[in-house]
């Protein structure tokens, strides 16, 4: 049995502190969670990717309170009901289209973030993993919810995509019965998928998020030179008064102010785009109700998956099939793939700072040709494009296992 | 040092406050979207056209989701009537009306008319209610509610209230509050 | 200072992947077509007609097909049975003066196909339901046109001009007072009492709908979202000519004067994005509290911060 203070007001810290351990829980968590001081604004990627998940969570719970996940009702839930009929419901459909868009962009800043400084190597190796697999979940949500308001792009990339699984030249066909439980995307596949980016994949998010903060604990946050720092040391200093001199900051409330300032301006940018410039989020093509015997002039995934797209594109069915499949999993692989020790910054490492230049404007040059129309240079240089990322990936444990060890 | 705290402390809590206004707004917004949409406001009338009814035949329809008792009395019925039965009659044309929401004032069920003895029987508990909708057998506690009406001419347009509406609301008669048969 | 050094690495890739998804993408995907503002510069001039002599001639020839309820005369049949006989409800004429441009209009009357550029349609022995009128002198055909343009009213509605320019053809079901009681192409559907009526009106639609789709081709989409489907510039060149967008398209060139071109964007626009008045205004102050809000939060992480460098 714990000691109980039993003077202690009901509901005061000491009666909550007996009874939950709110003082210890607050010291560990916030107070003397320590982070370095070294660090710059895109540290702050992680809180603005909470506030834009928490933004998708909560205009999400309105929108569904007016969404119904029918073929017949779905075009017109959302873009008449909630568009024109709920109170702000057309602010909260923008800002889900537009969150559900940018949260990618921030998920990618976040990710090159961590590779150009070495954050997923030397005891981060599951920060890393556990992000990309936030990145899959993330992907299946953002998929899933695209389906929903069941317009000429959501019928149609839903009918695109779900025809992969027949895997090429196996022509899996059944599979892809079973993952629509109809021929094609109809009823059955709409439900489904609503079930599934309602319920199924926000828990499963969630669940990853706490793997991913709780795999940051103990490793610490990184800090912008790859120094190895004596926390404790550092610790001591900082509560002896010295916070000019400790190389750490707290949580809670230094660490936290910065994240603050970030989100603000983020915020600017955002809702800018929510009520002034949202066609990149809410294509207009998706505009036009789903209509199974009429295909748009141009089908295109979301920008965000342009780049897969296009690895897919270039090569014949099978061959192309392996190299998408290729490069959703490469990443995983990058604590295990980057053969040298040292968790540096890019600049840093010699041949890999070129490496990592080279992997970005790659993976910009296939996200454009994944949207253009497959003509002309445009295929050519798609194929060059995605055949580099390929050679990347190869030549890394190459050029880190040369790496001069730091 | 200490100026510091205090500086940070303040600019903390102006921040805090800052913060605390956009939440308020954003609640109020949250609020709107629950709000019943323009779609269930206009569909709070309902329109009855009373030029086909006939007498001592209870009709039922619908408003606002409820059921509307609709029963043509004949000239008979009105001479025999008490005071306060009369005083909830509609007239309409040249006849009387009782026009009620036709849900038993005791726990919601629907009562059935009986043409024959002229009053309501709820087949839940035994309430009953006479020809003009007033409680005359426990556990009914009221009589059954007039809702808001207006008459035009032989239409009769649930949902708004008329100046008739208005003059029974004043007289204590709608069924919000006991009424006496008898009276 | 560093910070700055990687806020414009990131924005100058994030411009660089937007600039080449979304501008560039596109206008290799959707080559610009540039309109002529409605000047209709390929069609003859009119010259000033005779209004009475117009009506003579507009009352002997026109009102077999049309009605003219300015002028009290009602149409020969209903919509559902002149869409069975002429592929199409013929217009009522009473206001075509005003939202039609008057060399359109004369253009039309002599060459109904010609100047609707649908002449593509009508081959094979093929021919439009309205019948030419190049037998006639050009100076009748602009009396004709003289009498039309009196008899218009000038100071439409944008609902107005929709009904007469578009909406024999394009259902709209955004367009109602609530869901259901929408604008279809024999009219705005009344509120119904008995599902058995409601039914029975939807029959007439859908027979009328079946009329077009043999006269058309396909049916005519519902232009509920199609302001936010399209945009102002896609629709201004497709309604002033359908085949420089669409080329081989069944839509007629409708003919529209600029101004009632405005109108019917305007009704666009109010039914398939009413809340973009509001979104515009309220965005000035959405961003002006945040402004506020990123001063604060500034200064607090400056006054956190003082300790800590």
């Amino acid at each position: 049995m714990a000691h109980f203070d039993e003077t202690a007001k009901p509901f005061s810290e000491q009666w909550l502190d007996d009874r939950l351990g709110v003082r210890t829980l607050r010291r560990v968590l916030a107070e003397e969670y320590w982070i370095p001081k070294d660090i710059n604004f895109l540290w702050a990627m992680g809180m603005i990717l909470a506030v834009t998940f928490g933004i998708l969570i909560i205009t999400g719970i309105f929108l569904v309170m007016y969404y119904k996940p029918d073929t017949v009702l779905a075009f017109d839930s959302v873009n008449y009901t909630i568009m024109q009929e709920v109170g702000y419901g057309w602010l909260f459909r923008h800002m889900h289209g537009v969150a559900a868009s940018v949260v990618f962009l921030l998920i990618y800043i976040h990710m090159f973030t961590g590779i150009y400084y070495g954050s997923y190597k030397q005891g981060r190796e599951m920060i890393w993993i556990s992000g990309m697999l936030l990145f899959v979940t993330f992907s299946a949500e953002a998929f899933s919810g695209y389906m929903l308001p069941w317009g000429q792009m959501s019928y149609w990339a839903g009918m695109v995509i779900t025809n992969l699984f027949s895997l090429g030249s196996l022509e899996m066909n059944g599979i892809v019965e079973w993952i629509r439980g109809d021929y094609v995307p109809g009823d059955a596949y709409l439900t489904r998928f609503f079930m599934l980016h309602v319920f199924l994949l926000p828990l499963v998010i969630i669940g990853v998020i706490v793997l991913h903060f709780g795999s940051l604990r103990i490793p610490h946050v990184n800090n912008q030179e790859g120094e190895i720092i004596d926390f404790d040391e550092e610790a001591t200093k900082y509560l002896s008064g010295n916070t000019k001199d400790a190389k750490i900051i707290r949580f809670q409330w230094d660490f936290l102010s910065k994240d603050f300032m970030v989100m603000a301006f983020f915020l600017i940018f955002f809702f800018y785009l929510v009520f002034y410039h949202y066609d990149f989020a809410m294509d207009p093509v998706n505009f036009d109700p789903a209509d199974g015997l009429k295909t748009p002039a141009h089908i295109y995934p979301e920008w965000y998956f342009l780049w897969s797209y296009e690895i897919l594109r270039p090569f014949s069915k099978d061959i192309g099939l392996m190299a998408f499949g290729f490069s959703q999993v490469i990443f995983m692989l990058l604590p295990f793939l980057d053969r040298s020790p040292n968790a540096i910054p890019a600049h840093k490492r010699g041949i890999f700072f070129i490496w990592f230049w080279a992997l970005l404007i790659d993976m910009i040059v296939l996200s454009v040709m994944g949207k253009v129309p497959p003509e002309g240079s445009f295929t050519t240089i798609g194929l060059v494009a995605a055949l580099t990322f390929i050679g990347l990936w190869v030549i890394l444990p190459i050029i880190t296992k040369f790496e001069k060890k730091a | 040092m200490s100026e510091d705290m205090n500086r940070r402390d303040a600019m903390g809590i102006a921040f805090g406050a800052c913060a605390a206004v956009g939440g308020v707004f954003a609640l109020a917004g949250m609020k709107k979207a629950w709000d019943p949409l323009p779609s269930v406001y206009a569909a709070g009338t309902t329109t009855v056209d009373t030029t086909k009814a006939e007498v001592n035949v209870m009709y039922t329809e619908k408003w606002r989701g409820k059921p509307i008792f609709i029963l043509k009395k004949s000239p008979e019925m009105v001479k025999n009537s008490s005071k306060a039965e009369i005083a909830r009659d509609i007239v309409i044309g040249e006849y009387s009306y009782l026009v009620c929401i036709g849900l038993c004032t005791h726990l919601g069920c629907i009562p059935s008319y009986a043409p024959k003895t002229e009053d309501f029987l709820c087949a839940c508990h035994g309430a009953q209610y006479n020809r003009s909708g007033i409680n005359t057998k426990a556990p009914a506690p009221l009589p059954m509610l007039i809702p808001p009406f207006k008459v035009n001419g032989t239409t009769l347009v649930l949902g708004e209230a008329g100046p008739e509406y208005e003059k029974m609301k004043a007289a204590g008669v709608l069924g919000n509050i006991p009424v006496d048969p008898k009276a | 200072m560093r910070e700055l050094k990687i806020l414009a690495v990131v924005l100058f890739f994030t411009g660089v992947i937007y600039y080449g998804v979304e501008p560039y993408a596109h206008a290799q995907m959707h080559k610009h077509v540039e309109g002529t503002e409605f000047k209709y510069e390929n069609l003859k001039e009119v010259e000033k007609g005779n209004a009475s002599n117009g009506e003579q001639l507009v009352m002997s020839n026109c009102t077999a097909c049309h009605a003219i309820s300015a002028k009290g005369m009602t149409a020969p049949m209903d919509a559902v049975m002149s869409a069975a006989t002429y592929g199409v409800n013929p217009p009522d004429l009473s206001n075509v003066g005003s939202i039609f441009d008057a060399k359109y209009l004369a253009a039309f009357i002599a060459n109904p196909a010609k100047a609707a550029n649908v002449s593509h349609k009508f081959v094979g022995g093929k021919s439009h339901p309205m019948p030419s009128y190049n037998w006639m002198q050009p100076a009748e055909i602009a009396d004709m046109v003289a009498f039309l343009q009196s008899i218009a009213k000038h100071d439409l509605t944008p609902k107005e001009v929709f009904t007469d320019a578009c909406g024999r053809c394009h259902a709209n079901r955004y367009d109602n007072k609530v869901m259901g009681e929408k604008w279809t192409q024999i009219g705005q559907k009344p509120k119904f009492k008995y599902e058995k009526d409601s039914l029975a009106f939807d029959i007439k639609v859908i027979e009328y709908q079946d009329s077009l789709i043999k006269y058309m081709g396909k049916l005519p989409p519902d232009l509920s979202m199609i302001i936010r489907a399209r945009g102002h510039h896609f629709l201004e060149t497709f309604i002033e000519n359908p085949q420089s967008q669409l080329a081989g398209t069944a839509m007629p060139a409708v003919g529209l004067t600029e101004e009632s071109f405005e109108k019917v964007m305007q009704h666009l626009e109010n039914i398939g994005d009413p809340s973009k008045p509001t979104r515009d205004s309220m965005g000035v102050w959405f961003l002006l509290y945040l402004a506020v809000f990123t001063i604060f939060a500034v200064l607090w992480k400056k006054s956190v911060w003082k300790k800590l460098h």
